[in-house]
């Protein structure tokens, strides 16, 4: 099943600018991609809609299975629960310690106390922050701040990965191990998709990448052995 | 791996721990909500007493209104009797046969005879115009019939004062009446003016509610995206917002119902004098408990949906195009 499906896929905003051009794009369920470009080329953009924060100006999208084009906003919730989602910035709640933060997508999901803190723990214990629960994100370092994050992400055990540029801000090592998370959860089906420009990383992984500029998808890559 | 929420759908198939997990949710955001307001106290005072002062002002005309409404009805019986004063120049012997003339009608219930004698002594016990009355010549007032009708209605009782005035020897006739019906018509356009006053000063507090809101919800615009992001419902960012207004509306509420017990407690000692001089037993009570408990409700209506329009209005604005 893929979990991500675009079939000519166009976005333009009012201003007439095209973000993204005809975009066609397939993720299959449990596959890892990394979708590169220059900054401007419309990565971000299809995060976006992807996740359904912006909607498409043309074309067909599907998203865990259904038919997200033209989703009505009420449903937008309950989809977004199935993704989970990383930022180049974090966006964590700054006034709420590491643990609330993390169970935040299972707080909203309505599940009971003793449950949220077994998943919390758990998720924490995947990222290796299992001591710092009770830490203020303001208080963490940049990766581990991005642990939190990815934490989450995946505390809802989500279908989907999406992840913006996460290791924007970090040096080549704990990028590395960022990475090396991202590996780990997909193995155990999660699909994932990141965008980054870091494309010695990308080497080094030897997954399949999706490159776009000016709004256009170019040729893939193909997958190789890491 | 069980799922918190199918993707549609609200409620169809939920697991019964969903409700549990609901109920938890609504008790975090109303502490964390009133948490948010004592942890600003001042703030939040000056919103709830702004909020209060709104819905006292015409809690306590509807208090005022109602307590005289309470008073004038007390008045009515004595109110539809008819003065009937009889010529200088008649003496007590007419005045008893105009007594059973006047007894007979099948529209009077009773006729009491204040004989000008009588009457000047009273009124002179109760003016303290001794001095002055004495050095009058001869006594000013008339013979005094008081009449009881049988009827209630203002216009009944006003062709019975006509029929009355007719009658030979009566020089003129007084419906105690009129001045209660004006008294009445009054107290409805107070009734009125306070419904007038909830109406209007239930919009301010619906502005003052939203406006704090609008900045709750303004200061916590990254919180707001963030947790939309990862999957809350409208109802889920709304709801702590909703809490906030609530306990607004609560506090305000609640605070009014203060200010106008103490401004009824600040008036009574002067209104009971003012009552002894008027030989009335009549005494201001406190907030009647519906008006009281009007005053809470509305404020608590208010503050939600104060807070339901704002946290609409952000919603609609960030929604995804």
């Amino acid at each position: 099943m893929a979990v991500v499906e675009l079939h000519h896929v166009f976005k333009r905003y009012p201003e007439g600018h095209e973000a993204l051009r005809d975009i066609n794009l397939t993720l299959e369920a449990g596959e890892m991609a990394f979708l590169t470009g220059h900054s401007g080329a419309g990565k971000s953009t299809l995060l976006k809609l992807i996740a359904l924060m912006e909607r498409p100006s043309q074309g067909q999208m599907f998203v865990t299975g259904r038919n997200v084009t033209k989703v009505r906003r009420r449903q937008i919730p309950f989809l977004r629960r199935r993704v989970g989602m990383i930022f180049q910035d974090h966006r964590l709640l700054f006034d709420r310690d590491v643990y609330t933060n993390v169970a935040l997508p299972l707080i909203i999901a309505g599940f009971r106390r003793q449950e949220v803190g077994r998943r919390v723990r758990a998720a924490l214990d995947m990222v290796g922050l299992l001591d710092k629960e009770q830490r203020y994100p303001i208080t963490l370092s940049g990766g581990e701040a991005q642990r939190v994050g990815i934490a989450r992400a995946v505390v809802n055990k989500p279908d989907l990965l999406l992840a913006d540029e996460p290791t924007g801000n970090l040096d080549p090592a704990l990028s590395r191990e960022i990475m090396g998370l991202f590996e780990q959860f997909n193995q155990v089906g999660v699909a994932t998709l990141i965008a980054t420009h870091d494309l010695d990383l990308i080497g080094q992984l030897g997954r399949r990448t999706l490159s776009l500029r000016e709004g256009r998808l170019l040729g893939e890559r193909a997958e190789v052995p890491a | 791996m069980s799922r918190a929420t199918p993707a549609r759908g609200a409620s169809r198939g939920m697991p019964r721990d969903f409700l549990r997990g609901r109920l938890d949710q609504h008790r975090d955001e109303a502490k964390d909500s009133l948490r948010r307001l004592v942890a600003a106290p001042l703030s939040s005072l000056l919103t709830a007493a702004v909020i209060a002062i709104a819905l006292a002002l015409p809690a306590a005309l509807q208090t005022l209104v109602e307590t005289a409404s309470g008073v004038a009805a007390g008045w009515d019986r004595e109110a539809s009797r008819i003065s009937v004063f009889m010529g200088l120049d008649r003496d007590r012997a007419s005045a008893r046969e105009l007594v059973g003339r006047i007894e007979g009608r099948a529209d009077v219930i009773a006729v009491r005879l204040i004989p000008r004698d009588e009457a000047l002594e009273e009124f002179r016990e109760q003016s303290g115009l001794e001095t002055a009355l004495d050095s009058l010549e001869e006594n000013p007032l008339p013979h005094t019939l008081v009449v009881q009708p049988t009827a209630s209605s203002p216009g009944a009782i006003s062709r019975l004062g006509e029929d009355l005035g007719r009658l030979d020897g009566v020089d003129r006739v007084r419906l105690d009446r009129a001045w209660l019906e004006r008294l009445q018509a009054l107290l409805a356009t107070g009734e009125r003016l306070a419904l007038l006053l909830f109406g209007l000063l239930g919009v301010g507090v619906l502005l003052i509610v939203g406006n704090t809101i609008r900045l709750a919800i303004a200061s916590r615009r990254e919180e707001i995206a963030i947790t939309q992001l990862i999957g809350a419902t409208d109802a889920f960012i709304r709801r702590p917002f909703l809490y906030m207004g609530l306990w607004y509306g609560l506090f305000g509420g609640l605070l009014a119902v203060v200010l106008v017990n103490t401004g009824l407690l600040l008036l009574r000692a002067p209104v009971d004098h003012l009552a002894a001089l008027y030989d009335s037993t009549f005494t201001l009570n406190w907030l009647p408990m519906d008006i009281a408990a009007a005053t809470v409700g509305l404020g608590v209506l208010l503050g939600l949906a104060g807070a339901w329009f704002e946290v609409g209005r952000h919603l609609r604005a960030t929604a995804p195009r």
